[in-house]
């Protein structure tokens, strides 16, 4: 289902591109109806009691090896609920905006809806994927199709628009793809292989400690913060706003910065719980400066298209507030709120877009009363604005006011038994943005809604150079895209409880990560990264270790915890050492029954059950390379020999000379220390 | 292992001959295209170019037929699957190139033996020589890669690059490209002459020209791996004493000058924008490739000791490239921002790629593909010289009053009308930007791995940095195309007559889609390239696990 999802529109576009242009608006219906019924087949079929389990889902595909086994990235598709709902809005947007773009777009038909129907396809790539390159080549890919329309279907300063809205995604995006390899690396470090699937990674990045998480972490909200977008690099999204195209302008809001916000809910969450909990207090509050700083331009905004852009990125710091307080109500709210501004802000698109297609102009200034002209536009107009508000009974308030709430439990010990960074005062600050989105928002409906008629010179008379011409309020078919859309709101606004409800386990599992740290009574974050620094465990006997014997070139060790260190002879290799040989080097290492040599160019780990007593017992772990043990070159992941059993082992004493400055290493396990010490005139270096 | 001879003396000369079959066809192709080309015959004439393919893919027959073989007599060789791999890959790129060389030289000459206004002399023509010029240079570059020995280096190098100064002398009737020749020469030989003394030092310290060979065999390799090991302490990894140091400082910038990185890459974009374009997609791909292939074959002498943050190569050398790499993104990049001239733009960011393949030199060999740098360096070669020539093919195909265009605004509109030509532009600058999921991000995504798990996280970011800010100027190639309208400037802008140069454009470009798909084995060829003899032992298949009888 999730392929036919992605394949559909996909297909749809090179129909359109390759047939005549008569045609490119039935197969865009065509293509963006079917990905809608597919998509509600697909949510019918949605096994939505094991919301929160990727793996468990009907359409879960996981071709593996298909992609590049070299680079582990294969090719999988899966949905949890938070997928599952921002699949459906993107799939549910499709036909509004291809049905809202009939009389907007009159040139290039083929080319727009080719590349409009190819980034809804992109999209939900984006959202089903479960492998992070996949994830990744989505991700960057719609930004060519953005960039196509934007660039040609725009308004005045339409190119230099697209150009800025391509160079900052993408470079934030290379930023956090490096972000992601670096994960990779360490989780390949671990497992011996590559891999970038979403499930092996989770675990390799929650084991890095806070410093690299913190670098990873930087990583990803530069590449996702900018796509958000988070405060100071949001600039790219009034302008690319304000000149994309009406439909380009809904895609963006209701879908293209959610990209952003999922990706911090699927990636930046679960991979560096330590960081994410030391430096949320910093991206909420850049969150906040969003909040408000953007409200407050939005109240000195004379171009209304701006108007709601800027206030998009006020709504989502909201969104990146609630993300951050890692409660659950304000995570479930938070998600909640990427459906309900989706489904608001894109409508205020629309019905902008369908007065700017009447009167040319979307300067305040010129524009007011428009409710006597067009009372069903301006209906529609208010409702949505109210929904933007955040007025009770519409799906606005009701997600906002859970992401306040979560911010303001988070940190609060006990409540709900979740653990969270931030607390009382940045939900405060939160309010005022509530506040003055109310006061820019009902200051726009008034100016441009309601007071006296006021219409641009020279409107009067119909141009047809813009197309069919079309009728003083609003027509049939536009009304048609916008009440499913206020349907939705008012549903939502009224009784979001199926919704939440299927949100609770997706996001109880994403907490999980986090939630241990709840009881411990004093929630702040330091407590958390306190607990990073595990006291090691004891030592396991001397006997039991591997002690170097001899050692060729440069060879690295690193103990578990430890710092790592050129191998010398006679150092102790307890059990979890990474062992990394060089160029041209070689180690020999020898515990009381084996020696074993470590060749050049490999990678090896001392097995943790080496010093168990149980039978057969792992002694290398090889991440690459090869073995020798006892003279016989083994090849395998593991290395695995029986041990005898613990009563019988003698005590194991090493020494060596150092004749000729060349160190010597004579291992002399199996024998008793009164046998070692009576070999004679050999300097003992050092002995156990 | 064991043999205590050198290659040498113990190959009789027909076997050692045998190592170098795709040469010697080249070779014979290139003296039949000379003579082709001076036949009173305009037909015969013509077939200068279909006869230059052929023979390419003769060679690259033979490179594939006598891959194994080559691989193992290459005794002592640091990377034992390079040579062929190499050869492939030249020839597949060698393809490419010679199409878009097509119609080059002799056009106006042509004509008027065509119309009877001047009757064929011989003397007069410069097709078979141009041909085989380009012919003699993929011989000697091939040669590069199978170089074991300093001198038949240093004269794999020259071969590879004498014949193009004549051919960008050569390649418009404009003094431009006069100009451009000699400049080019001249710095050419500079370069060269940096490196000889580098090879000099070289030879010096090992009392040998030999790369390496057998086991026992006093090399270059043995003396400063010799040097490495007495030298490296617990703290740090071997080094190398000065004059090694020195010796390979010196080839290394030397060799700079061949893949044109900052500091030695002053003459690119003059270079690039005197020649036909067709001759310089041919600089932009083969000088390059061949100062990869030397500074692979030299830095393999050195050793990689790989894995640890900061110790790779011996310290001078590791900070010398890293400095080159960095300095190499960002110039070559922002320089090319600057650019109104296609050339010129394309020149810089040729330079800026060159630093992205040093990335990969400086992470090293390792035995899993994805951690590979070198075999990330030979797979983005191989990336680089499928889509590059896609951008300058595509100016090459098109002509104001028989000159090529040069400017992004005579692009405008491309799309619409030439569909094909205009497409091939869009994806080969899109891949170039490496944009997924098309070839050139496959070849970022390689180095993205192999320089992270050498711990070069510095340089991931920078190559990250770098290639936003090649986004801007690479967006504006791929828009003007696909995005604008042509304007009455551009309506005389014709096809150009020579069909194998579109054809080679299409060819290109067409590569950037369908070899994405097989990233997997072109990257498993890299990876076998890019690997030590031990790395590719211990890259074999491994068991899951192996249980050994506990020895009594």
């Amino acid at each position: 289902m999730l392929v036919l999802l992605i394949a559909v529109p996909i297909l749809a576009a090179l129909a359109i591109w390759l047939a005549p242009a008569s045609l490119a608006r039935t197969l865009a219906v065509l293509g963006s109806v079917g990905q809608l019924v597919l998509a509600l087949a697909t949510a019918a079929l949605f096994d939505w009691s094991a919301g929160g389990d990727l793996a468990a889902q009907p359409g879960t595909i996981q071709w593996t090896q298909v992609l590049n086994p070299e680079l582990g990235i294969t090719l999988g598709l899966s949905a949890d609920a938070v997928s599952m709902w921002l699949i459906l809005l993107t799939a549910f947007l499709g036909p509004l905006m291809v049905f809202g773009s009939f009389s907007a777009i009159t040139t290039r038909v083929k080319t727009y809806y080719a590349w409009l129907l190819a980034l809804q396809g992109v999209i939900v790539g984006v959202f089903a994927a479960t492998d992070l390159i996949l994830f990744y080549i989505c991700f960057e890919f719609t930004l060519v199709p953005m960039y196509v329309l934007i660039s040609l279907y725009g308004s005045s300063n339409r190119r230099k628009a697209a150009v800025k809205f391509f160079l900052y995604t993408f470079t934030g995006s290379i930023v956090a793809l490096a972000g992601l390899v670096y994960v990779a690396w360490q989780h390949a470090l671990a497992a011996g292989e590559w891999s970038f699937a979403l499930t092996d990674l989770q675990a390799a990045a929650q084991a890095m400690s806070l410093g690299e998480q913190a670098l990873v972490l930087g990583a990803l909200m530069l590449g996702f913060g900018v796509k958000v977008p988070i405060f100071p690099v949001h600039t790219w999204l009034p302008l690319a706003h304000t000149e994309a195209p009406t439909a380009g302008s809904v895609i963006l809001a209701g879908v293209l910065l959610k990209l952003g916000t999922y990706a911090i809910y699927r990636f930046v969450l679960p991979f560096v719980p330590d960081a994410v909990v030391h430096y949320a207090p910093v991206l909420a509050v850049l969150a906040l400066i969003g909040i408000v700083y953007a409200g407050l331009i939005c109240w000195v905004q004379r171009d209304v298209k701006k108007l709601v852009a800027y206030s998009s990125v006020s709504h989502l710091g909201f969104c990146v507030l609630g993300l951050f307080a890692l409660t659950g109500v304000g995570l479930s709210g938070s998600i909640l709120y990427m459906i309900n501004h989706g489904l608001s802000t894109g409508a205020l698109f629309f019905c902008i877009g369908m007065m700017y297609e009447r009167y040319h102009t979307r300067s305040l200034n010129e524009l007011g009363g428009l409710a006597t002209r067009m009372p069903i536009w301006a209906f529609f107009m208010v409702f949505f604005t109210m929904a933007s508000v955040g007025l009770p009974g519409l799906n606005g308030f009701v997600s906002e006011i859970m992401c306040l709430l979560g911010t303001w439990q988070s940190g609060a010990p006990g409540v709900g038994g979740q653990y969270g960074p931030l607390g009382p005062w940045y939900a405060a600050v939160a309010g005022t943005g509530m506040i003055v989105a109310a006061i820019y928002l009902l200051f726009m409906v008034g100016k441009i809604v309601f007071g006296p008629l006021k219409e641009p010179d020279g409107h009067a008379h119909d141009d047809s150079s813009h197309g069919p011409a079309l009728p003083p309020d609003l027509s049939a078919r536009e009304v048609g895209v916008l009440v499913p859309l206020a349907l939705a709101c008012l549903i939502l606004g009224i009784y979001p409880k199926p919704v939440l409800s299927t949100l609770e386990h997706p996001v109880a599992v994403t907490l999980g990560v986090y939630g241990h740290e709840g009881d411990d009574g004093h929630g702040h974050e330091h407590a958390a990264v306190g607990e990073g620094a595990d006291v090691a465990p004891e030592p396991p006997a001397l006997i039991e270790r591997y002690v170097v014997t001899e050692v060729a070139g440069s060879v690295r060790a690193t103990a578990p915890g430890g710092v790592e260190q050129v191998a010398q002879i006679g150092m102790a290799l307890p059990p979890g050492t990474v062992i990394q040989t060089g160029f041209r080097s070689v180690l020999i290492m020898r515990n009381d029954q084996h020696e074993v040599r470590l060749p050049r160019m490999g990678r090896y780990r001392i097995a943790e059950s080496a010093t168990t007593a149980t039978p057969a017992a792992e002694l290398v772990e090889v991440d690459y390379g090869r073995v020798e043990v006892d003279g016989v070159e083994v090849r395998g992941i593991r290395v695995s020999l029986p041990l005898p059993e613990p009563t019988e082992r003698p005590e194991l004493r090493y020494r060596w000379s150092d004749p000729d400055g060349v160190p010597v290493a004579t291992p002399t396990a199996g024998l008793s220390a009164d046998t070692a010490e009576a070999k004679g005139d050999a300097k003992v270096v050092r002995s156990w | 292992m064991v043999n205590a001879v050198t290659l040498a003396e113990a190959t009789p000369i027909v076997e050692k001959l045998g190592l170098i079959v795709p040469e010697i066809v080249l070779f014979v192709g290139a003296c039949v295209v000379m003579m082709l080309g001076l036949s009173p015959s305009h037909s015969v004439r013509k077939a200068c170019v279909p006869f230059a393919v052929l023979s390419l893919i003769a060679a690259g027959v033979m490179a594939a037929i006598t891959g194994g073989h080559v691989a193992e007599s290459m005794a002592g060789h640091p990377f034992p699957q390079f040579v062929p791999y190499a050869k492939g890959l030249v020839a597949i790129v060698g393809i490419i190139l010679v199409m878009g060389l097509a119609g080059t030289v002799d056009v106006a000459l042509e004509r008027s033996f065509q119309s009877g206004r001047q009757a064929f002399e011989a003397i007069r023509t410069n097709r078979g020589e141009f041909y085989a010029f380009f012919l003699f240079s993929l011989c000697g570059l091939m040669l590069c890669a199978s170089a074991d020995d300093l001198i038949w280096l240093f004269l794999a190098l020259e071969l590879t690059s004498l014949p193009t100064y004549v051919m960008v002398a050569i390649s418009t009737a404009r003094t431009r490209s006069q100009e451009a020749g000699v400049k080019y020469f001249f710095l050419g030989a500079f370069g060269a002459a940096t490196f000889l003394l580098g090879f000099a030092m070289l030879y010096g310290l090992a009392g040998t020209t030999l790369l390496f060979g057998d086991a026992g065999v006093p090399t270059v390799m043995t003396a400063l791996l010799d040097m490495r090991e007495a030298s490296a302490t617990a703290e740090a990894a071997g080094g190398i004493g000065t004059l090694a140091t020195i010796g390979l400082v010196l080839s290394v910038i030397g060799l700079c000058f061949k893949i044109a990185a900052v500091p030695m890459h002053f003459y690119t974009a003059d270079v690039y924008q005197g020649a036909a374009p067709g001759v310089t997609a041919m600089l932009a791909f083969v000088p390059k490739a061949a100062g990869i292939f030397a500074l692979v074959l030299l830095l393999g002498t050195v050793g990689w000791d790989f894995g640890v943050a900061g110790s790779s190569l011996p310290t001078p050398i590791r900070e010398l490239l890293w400095v080159l790499a960095a300095v190499t993104m960002v110039v070559g990049n922002v320089l090319a921002l600057l650019q109104s001239s296609v050339k010129r733009m394309l020149a810089y960011s040729s330079v800026a790629h060159s630093g992205y393949m040093l990335v990969g030199l400086i992470a090293g060999p390792a035995i899993a593909v994805a951690d590979n740098g070198v075999a990330a360096t030979l797979f983005y070669l191989l990336c680089y010289g499928c889509m590059n020539p896609a951008a300058f093919l595509v100016l090459a195909s098109l002509e104001r009053r028989g000159e090529s265009i040069e400017t992004v605004d005579d692009l405008r509109g491309l799309c619409a009308g030439r569909p094909l030509l205009g497409y091939s532009m869009v994806l080969g600058s899109l891949s170039l930007l490496g944009l997924p999921p098309l070839l050139g991000f496959w070849g970022k995504l390689h180095l993205f791995t192999s320089a992270v798990s050498a711990g070069e996280i510095a340089l991931v970011v920078l190559l990250g940095v770098t290639s936003a800010i090649a986004a801007f100027y690479y967006l504006r190639l791929a828009g003007a195309p696909f995005l604008e309208d042509q304007s009455e400037r551009e309506r005389d802008i014709r096809l150009s007559p020579a069909f194998p140069r579109v054809a080679a454009a299409v060819l290109s470009a067409g590569s950037v889609v369908a070899l994405a798909l097989f990233t997997t084995s072109l990257m498993r060829a890299a990876g076998a390239a890019g690997s030590t003899p031990q790395e590719a032992a211990s890259a074999e298949p491994q068991g899951d696990r192996i249980t050994l009888a506990a020895p009594e």
